[in-house]
């Protein structure tokens, strides 16, 4: 029997909400790290027991934790409790919260400033770490995607981090600017059929791609076109807000940008707009069936001021050919009086034969579909305000 | 032995009390303190003085005796009354509304 974990990060601490492969009965445990902000969890492919959080506050800054045993307990890695901060030779054992841009002449093109909204230099700033992206092969290997935009790995279960200095340093990172929510690095994409091969996105930057490992990197933003900023169809500074893909095809990449939904058949280089017949080509989120690599799920919102469904109506849209014809999905869902927002690290899926389709929103309702998005019910309706939605399917 | 009082999220992070005692060796100051709470409890550190400026984080205020010396170079020294444990050293941060 196989069972589903949801790793629920909210404005006030993480909850995992555990089920069958029925989905119908949940235990919800949690708060962890209440009061905490919890931006991002992800657990390892390698080893799912392996989970890491990623735990900020404005107040007291970022803090990494990371469960060796599903999410049951945790410790910020390097750091436990009653022992040792250094080891014999005096050097700090644990800096999970560290997070120090790279400015070495060797290894970095040091970079002092990105612009800032008014298009002014601005000093680059660690504010949070917004997505935690483990390894596929490695338990111990994490990406860490972090406001001021920035791509960091740890290599020794988030005990230190270091910056991977080529994407900053690609040549435009001092053109890079924030969105309305920080300059952040939201998306990592790990191809799984190419160790060398990732992506990334940032607002509002856009996306970038390496074909070696994370050493270099460059944009990849051709056919994507933002009629808010200066050149509509500029290299850099293009608002994306998520990517995804389908494993067994991940040469197609589909992205959900500030203003439509976009896909591309080789690796990013370039785009083509699939937003089609949907009501509101904005939104946050864009999640692949487990199982069908054309099936495809958006939650529109109304507009960037209005940040909430159209109508009034919750619905997710499904296109089951790569985009442009979509469908409502809305069996389960509010369809009157519903002014959530579902942020972009918030929907998910799950690979059980019947693939689960999960969303969390920012009215603090967590949603699942069992059934591919045909039927919704909420599992827990009454959660702060839901910042992300991971899950683990584990047999 | 100095007391030092943490605000909640603190605690939650130590899985402390609200108030813990470390020791210090005198002269006690902020940092003094600080660093010694950052030993006995490895998982504050950087939550108070921030790892990339070495300063206190913006949000963050410290009192001792009613008095603010958030102000104060990091490594003044702080009142008798902190040093012998009589009063405890605030770390207090900025209210939260909303």
């Amino acid at each position: 029997m196989s069972t589903v974990r949801l790793l629920v990060g909210t404005r006030k601490g993480a909850f995992i909400l555990t089920s069958d492969e029925a989905r119908q009965n949940w235990q919800i445990d949690g708060p962890h790290f209440a009061g905490w902000e919890v931006f991002h969890m992800k657990g390892s492919p390698a080893n799912p027991d392996v989970i890491y959080a990623s735990q900020c506050e404005e107040w007291f800054g970022q803090i990494i934790q990371r469960s060796g045993d599903g999410g049951k307990t945790w410790e910020q890695p390097g750091t436990p409790a009653d022992e040792p901060t250094t080891d014999e030779q005096g050097m700090p054992k644990g800096e999970s919260n560290k997070f120090v841009y790279d400015t070495s002449e060797e290894t970095g093109k040091p970079l002092t400033t990105h612009q800032w909204y008014d298009g002014t230099p601005h000093p680059w700033e660690f504010k949070r770490v917004w997505h935690l992206e483990p390894s596929l092969h490695d338990p111990d290997t994490v990406y860490a995607g972090v406001e001021d935009a920035a791509l960091f790995r740890s290599s020794d279960g988030a005990k230190t981090w270091q910056e991977m200095p080529g994407l900053r340093g690609h040549g435009r990172g001092d053109e890079w600017s924030p969105g309305a929510g920080g300059m952040c690095l939201h998306t990592i994409l790990l191809d799984p059929t190419n160790d060398q091969r990732m992506y990334v996105a940032i607002s509002a930057a856009g996306a970038f791609r390496s074909d070696d490992g994370g050493e270099s990197w460059h944009p990849i933003n051709k056919g994507l076109v933002s009629d808010f900023i200066p050149n509509p169809t500029a290299e850099i500074g293009h608002c994306v807000h998520r990517i995804d893909m389908h494993p067994s095809q991940p040469n197609v990449l589909y992205m959900q940008k500030h203003w439509d939904v976009m896909r591309s058949e080789d690796h990013g280089d370039t785009w083509t707009e699939v937003s089609g017949d949907l009501p509101s080509d904005f939104g946050f989120p864009i999640a692949v069936h487990a199982h069908e690599p054309e099936t495809i799920y958006v939650i529109p919102i109304l507009s960037d001021s209005l940040h909430y469904p159209p109508e009034g109506k919750l619905r997710v849209y499904r296109s089951r050919g790569g985009g442009n014809a979509w469908e409502a999905l809305t069996s389960g869902l509010p369809q009157e009086h519903c002014y959530v927002n579902i942020l972009r690290d918030a929907m998910c899926v799950d690979t059980l034969d019947s693939c689960g389709i999960y969303f969390g929103t920012t009215g603090g309702q967590v949603y699942c579909s069992a059934d591919s998005g045909d039927n919704w019910t909420a599992i827990v309706r009454d959660l702060p305000p839901v910042l992300s939605v991971e899950v683990q399917t584990l047999s | 032995m100095i007391r030092i009082a943490l605000p909640y999220h603190l605690q939650v992070l130590a899985h402390c009390d609200s108030e813990v005692s470390v020791k210090v060796e005198e002269p006690v100051s902020v940092l003094s303190a600080i660093r010694a709470l950052e030993s006995r409890f490895p998982m504050l550190k950087g939550t108070i003085i921030d790892h990339h400026t070495g300063q206190r984080r913006p949000k963050i205020r410290f009192f001792a005796c009613a008095q603010d010396v958030s102000l104060e170079p990091l490594d003044s020294q702080l009142p008798a009354a902190i040093a012998s444990g009589e009063e405890p050293l605030m770390i207090v941060g900025a209210i939260s509304g909303g």
